[in-house]
């Protein structure tokens, strides 16, 4: 449980980069901070490892303050991705991620023995052990980026706009690995982007924020799709323009396909197992939209 | 060549000597410059301090120098250790400048990053910053090397005896055969002292080999199998 208790912070050319927030985080859970750039969301990841400040206000991770714990310690013990992975370009990937436990003083051949097993879980292949990070795709460092931050097990996972510098198809590729990572792991998870579809992909719970690190509106995605708290909100998720609205639409060519299509005509997927009069065949009542 | 072979004994004990010389001032310049690049990255202030005095001290004739240099440390003017000195005055001079532009290139996001899975801020400039900083610091050293090694022979009027002897007893004496001698071996040490540093840089600098100026990475290293076996029983 990650706790942020009236966080302000001014920096020293006064801007307020958050002003007075209080939330809780659970534990176990992903919990999505978006907003567009400026809003403060990047802060307030930075503050839960120390890697900033609060001017006034407290940070508790399990009712224990972050103040009273040393910096060093407390980042090694927070696994943290960054955008465009973050990696040393001077260690071999195997060595990147085994950095903090070897830092924490575990032994280098067992770090590296686990640091391969990560490889594995996060879908990359043993044979890029060896490799120096930019000898690797945008995807495959990005990977290395999270099994990073997997070593040493921590419980909480910070993630800074991790997928923002690479293309569309790998980062959807990324999102749905993580969603499968999280489902095996469990942890808590906190991650900050400007991209409210990559929020809602990955969220149980989005935090929308507006400048200043005010908070727009809070909750599952769900919640928000059904109740946008007000037309910032709206505008945010694109639901003013319709972008949202689904609507099915029965295609008389393609064997009775039933589209859903979007507020701007474009077809987002189909209904899958409607028009289906197969006995025994998937309930249309129970079809379930397959996203494209 | 006549010459040169009838005094294969000078030669070489010209070379060891210079050889001698030369090394312990690039390696005191690596070692002093580092600090002072440091200091230089602090802020704008000791930057403009370190690198215009680093400007200032190259400026210095090796003459004056070499008879300054017994007043402020307890030598005696026709020593050695004035020149090793001197040397290492100019090598610092050139490498501070290095030092400080080495270790500013390393990259904001990686220095982040390091701190923020948990660098402690000294672990973070030995393993992150220098490593990194090594393309950089490698050029300056390289051009320190060449420097050294030509500015040894300036010694010799200070009793020195380096490879500059060959040049000043070849003038003295008309053997032109002699000068030459001195100016191909000091020739051939620089290019020595320089394989030598690029070898090291790419044994320790793995991860950079392939990298262009800018550091990114122009050809990926693949190491080729022979494609014929060659030898056998003969």
């Amino acid at each position: 449980m990650i706790e942020f208790r009236s966080v302000t912070k001014r920096f020293p050319d006064e801007t307020v980069a958050v002003d007075d927030f209080s939330f809780t985080l659970p534990s176990h859970r992903t919990t999505v901070l978006v907003g567009s750039s400026g809003c403060g969301k990047t802060t307030l990841l930075r503050m839960i490892n120390r890697m900033v400040e609060p001017t006034s206000g407290q940070v508790l991770i399990d009712d224990v303050d972050v103040a009273s714990r040393d910096k060093v310690e407390l980042r090694r013990s927070i696994g943290y991705v960054l955008q465009a992975a973050g990696l040393l370009p001077h260690r071999k990937v195997v060595d990147n991620v085994a950095t903090a436990p070897v830092l924490k003083g575990v032994p280098k051949a067992q770090a590296r023995a686990e640091a391969l097993e990560l490889l594995d879980k996060v879908g990359l292949d043993r044979s890029l052990a060896d490799r120096y990070p930019r000898q690797l795709s945008g995807g495959q460092q990005q990977r290395v980026g999270v099994a990073r931050a997997l070593a040493g097990d921590p419980n909480i996972l910070l993630m800074d706009e991790p997928f923002g510098a690479v293309d569309p198809i790998v980062r959807a590729d990324l999102q749905l690995e993580l969603n499968r990572l999280q489902r095996e792991l469990g942890k808590t998870i906190v991650f900050v982007t400007h991209d409210i579809d990559e929020a809602f992909t990955l969220a149980d719970q989005v935090i929308i924020f507006k400048k200043g690190g005010i908070i727009a509106q809070a909750g599952t995605p769900a919640q928000i799709l059904a109740e946008p708290a007000d037309d910032f909100v709206a505008t945010f998720i694109g639901a003013d323009k319709g972008k949202r609205d689904l609507h099915l639409q029965q295609r008389t060519g393609d064997q009775g396909l039933t589209l859903v299509v979007d507020g701007d005509g474009r077809p987002v997927g189909i209904l899958d197992g409607a028009g289906s009069p197969a006995p025994g065949g998937p309930d249309p009542a129970r079809g379930q939209v397959t996203r494209a | 060549m006549r010459w040169a072979l009838g005094n294969l004994d000078l030669i070489l004990g010209l070379t060891l000597n210079h050889v001698r010389l030369s090394v312990i001032p690039i390696i005191a310049s690596l070692v002093l410059s580092i600090p002072l690049g440091w200091l230089a990255n602090r802020n704008k202030t000791l930057r403009a301090v370190v690198i215009t005095g680093g400007s200032l001290l190259f400026t210095i004739p090796s003459l004056p120098l070499f008879v300054i240099l017994p007043l402020i440390i307890p030598t005696r003017v026709l020593d050695e250790t004035n020149l090793i000195v001197a040397l290492s005055i100019y090598g610092v001079a050139i490498m501070a400048r290095s030092a400080a532009d080495a270790l500013a290139s390393v990259a904001a996001p990686t220095l982040d990053a390091s701190t923020a899975i948990g660098f402690s801020p000294a672990a973070r400039f030995f393993r992150v910053e220098l490593p990194l900083a090594g393309p950089v610091l490698l050029a300056g050293i390289r051009v320190v090397s060449v420097s050294t090694i030509a500015l040894v022979s300036v010694g010799v009027i200070i009793g020195s005896a380096n490879l500059g002897y060959l040049f000043q007893n070849g003038k003295q004496r008309g053997i032109l055969a002699e000068v030459v001698v001195g100016i191909l071996v000091s020739l051939l040490l620089a290019l020595l002292f320089d394989l030598i540093l690029v070898t090291l840089g790419r044994l320790l600098m793995p991860w950079n080999r392939g990298a262009g100026a800018d550091g990114r990475l122009r050809t990926r290293p693949r190491r080729r199998a022979p494609a014929v076996a060659v030898g056998g029983a003969s």
